[in-house]
């Protein structure tokens, strides 16, 4: 499956949506600061993905980025690349 | 490396899980990354090296993903964690770079690290 960028931030603004709830949500595109390093080749985009949610309540930050690992699913495996991560509770934001 | 990790070797088999293993408990701090310490090709990895520079830390295991391909992806069957860099402390897997940024900057890094860092 081939995104456009815009359709791929949808698509993952989607899946985090569906799956952990945010009451705030922001993903940007960061791919131009890593193009044409060696290690992106094959295309992946970058994004940088903020999130609050309810759903991080309790757990580590390693457990929270793997929650949103797991609702980005099958686009971790080739449309994107990396995520730069901040996952906070809306106490923590408070 | 006698282990084959090639880009035709599976990764989730067990030669490449268990050299992961051997790599990780084998050494007290290990950074699956792409390039060198010397040489990163990638800023992630490259920040999780001065990280543990500024730790202290003078022996990083690092192992170049970009030239073990099987490597690449079996640790992130490995860990459970879909990205590279990853680092590992005392045979346990801690984080990617945002997490060991995290870690660095509210002092949790240096204490995990423990004997292993210097200074």
């Amino acid at each position: 499956m081939v995104y456009t960028a815009e359709a791929l931030i949808a698509e993952l603004r989607q899946r985090l949506e569906a799956s952990l709830a945010p009451v705030r949500l922001t993903v940007e595109d960061d791919s131009h600061h890593h193009a044409g390093h060696a290690g992106a080749r094959g295309g992946g985009r970058h994004f940088r993905v903020r999130i609050v949610s309810a759903a991080f309540a309790g757990k580590s930050t390693v457990a929270r980025h793997r929650q949103v690992y797991v609702a980005a699913g099958d686009l971790m495996r080739g449309p994107i690349h990396a995520l730069a991560l901040t996952t906070h509770t809306p106490e923590e934001e408070a | 490396m006698t282990v084959d990790t090639g880009a035709h070797v599976d990764p989730t088999s067990p030669a490449i899980q268990d050299l992961i293993r051997e790599q990780v408990t084998g050494h007290p701090v290990v950074l699956y990354m792409k390039g060198t310490p010397q040489f990163p090709m990638c800023g992630f990895s490259g920040t999780v090296v001065q990280i543990l520079k500024a730790c202290g830390v003078k022996d990083i295991f690092s192992v170049n993903v970009l030239e073990h391909p099987a490597i690449r992806e079996g640790v992130k069957v490995y860990a459970n964690w879909p990205t590279l860099p990853q680092l590992y402390v005392n045979g346990e897997f801690v984080g990617g770079c945002d997490i060991a940024r995290e870690m660095y900057q509210n002092g949790e890094l240096q204490q995990l690290l423990g004997g292993n860092a210097q200074g």
